[in-house]
């Protein structure tokens, strides 16, 4: 049975990323717990509007948890405190109580310039994935199924890699702003199986090289960002991308 | 150079360089021990090393294993203070598996420098030192006479267990962070080699602070009874 709550929404507004920003406060009221942290924020820019005033912009997508357009780090934890490893979408207001103060933050980094308010550029992600985040294979006719025979737990293990969503939570939760969990899920993607272990050198020395030069911190392995990534990635893959591009540099 | 202008390769100065000196760690910590048994045999070592050019050079390795170590971290923490961005966030939480220790490397370091300039200065200058300078003195090869003058005084132990406690957070996060740097960890090794480093920096401590204390209660003993 659905409970209403009420609580306080301090917001984070930003005009660019020049500008030094500023927190706004909302009184929110009689709020169904079951409703979900965007739908929650979709009610404050109705009541907004309605005021008057200008909305609260934050980024949101599918809200099904896959896409990873969200991005709000809520009361000190990216996408704040879900049951389980998910994005923002599927946090729930059953997650607070009636009388909290829900403080709305930005990813801070300095490689994710705001755009407005929330609205964060994370094309430096992409930017880092078209560096090497891929195979050169033509693709010519489909290929017959088992052609290349790969482990159950290989290919486990790279579905896992896989399955980073590119949001930028780590690099949000990093005191050291880096994106090692980021890029070392997409090197171990393609390491761990044999199509992507013919291009696996260059690829992770092209995908550091993009990193370093796009301002990512350097890795002291706190181990925040698995902590809060959405899809449990772990620093095992840190440790891969480690081996992959220590042994890459030695070979060359 | 790779290990220069890659995110990694700064890393793997700081880890090989810490491994390094956990090694180094290990054999003083072994030769502390002796002290508690024989204050000969400590005299022995220490006449062993003394000035002679190997303990010079061993010396001077290390004292550019600590400044590599040192420099680094000086510019790991400003590329990564700056790659953090200006704006700080208002609200911050710490997940239950960031450790302490993980999070507040640089200061820890500080700390750990600071205890080693004074621990230089109560017994490095007072013996090999003084022997470099050809300084008249008895003592320059009586490490027992140093350890029992130095630990004489509650207020070294306090700051020597203050400087070894500091020494113990580095070293618990610093063993495995080594390891998994140079890509020698993944999900099984990483709890091996956490488990093993906890283990390994509590007892490489406790044989610091055991000389330590042990001293001090010698001194406080003698004291009461002579």
């Amino acid at each position: 049975m659905a409970k209403n709550i009420s609580f306080t929404v301090r917001y984070w507004k930003q005009n660019g990323p020049k500008d030094a920003g500023h927190f706004e406060t909302k009184q929110m009221s009689n709020i169904p717990d079951d409703t979900s942290f965007l739908e929650m924020l979709d009610i404050l820019n109705e009541e907004l509007i309605n005021e008057g005033k200008e909305p609260f912009t934050f980024d949101h997508d599918c809200r099904e948890g896959i896409c990873g357009m969200c991005s709000l780090y809520i009361n000190g934890t990216p996408h704040g405190k879900t049951e389980r490893g998910a994005t923002t979408c599927q946090l729930y207001m059953r997650r607070f109580n009636d009388g909290d103060v829900i403080t709305v933050e930005p990813w801070r980094s300095a490689a994710f310039p705001v755009i407005k308010d929330c609205m964060v550029d994370r094309s430096a992600f992409d930017k880092i994935q078209a560096a090497g985040g891929y195979t050169t294979i033509r693709t010519g006719q489909a290929q017959d199924a088992n052609a290349i025979l790969i482990p159950k737990a290989d290919a486990d293990e790279a579905m896992d890699c896989a399955t980073c969503i590119g949001c930028g939570a780590c690099v949000a939760a990093c005191k050291n702003g880096s994106a090692m969990l980021f890029v070392s899920s997409k090197v171990s993607q393609f390491a761990l199986l044999p199509q992507g272990r013919v291009e696996a050198a260059k690829r992770a020395k092209a995908m550091v090289a993009k990193m370093d030069e796009l301002g990512f911190g350097n890795c002291t392995n706190t181990r925040a960002c698995e902590a809060v990534c959405p899809k449990n990635e772990t620093i095992a893959n840190i440790a891969r991308l480690n081996r992959e591009f220590i042994s890459a540099k030695l070979a060359d | 150079m790779w290990l220069t202008n890659s995110s990694i390769g700064r890393k793997v100065i700081m880890s090989v360089s810490g491994i390094a000196l956990i090694l180094f760690l290990t054999f003083h910590g072994c030769m502390n021990v002796v002290a508690l048994f024989s204050a000969e045999g400590y005299n022995m070592i220490c006449e062993m090393l003394g000035a002679n050019w190997y303990a010079v050079a061993a010396t001077l390795g290390l004292a550019a294993l600590v400044a590599l170590h040192f420099v680094y971290a000086i510019v790991l923490t400003l590329q990564n203070k700056k790659a953090r961005g200006n704006s700080r966030y208002e609200v911050t939480d710490r997940p239950a598996k960031v450790e302490w220790a993980s999070q507040n490397m640089f200061v820890l370091g500080v700390i750990v420098i600071l205890g080693m300039i004074l621990h230089l200065y109560n017994f490095w200058y007072n013996m090999m030192f003084a022997e470099l300078v050809g300084a008249e003195t008895m003592y320059a090869a009586d490490g027992a006479y140093w350890i029992s003058a130095t630990f004489a005084n509650p207020v070294y132990t306090v700051l020597y267990l203050v400087w070894l406690v500091a020494l113990w957070f580095h070293l618990t996060h610093g063993f495995w962070s080594a390891l998994q740097t140079l890509g020698w960890s993944g999900k099984i090794w990483f709890n091996r080699w956490k488990c093993i480093g906890t283990a390994y920096a509590t007892l490489l401590i406790l044989m610091f602070a055991a000389v330590v204390l042990c001293f001090q209660c010698r001194a406080l003993c003698c004291g009461a009874c002579c």
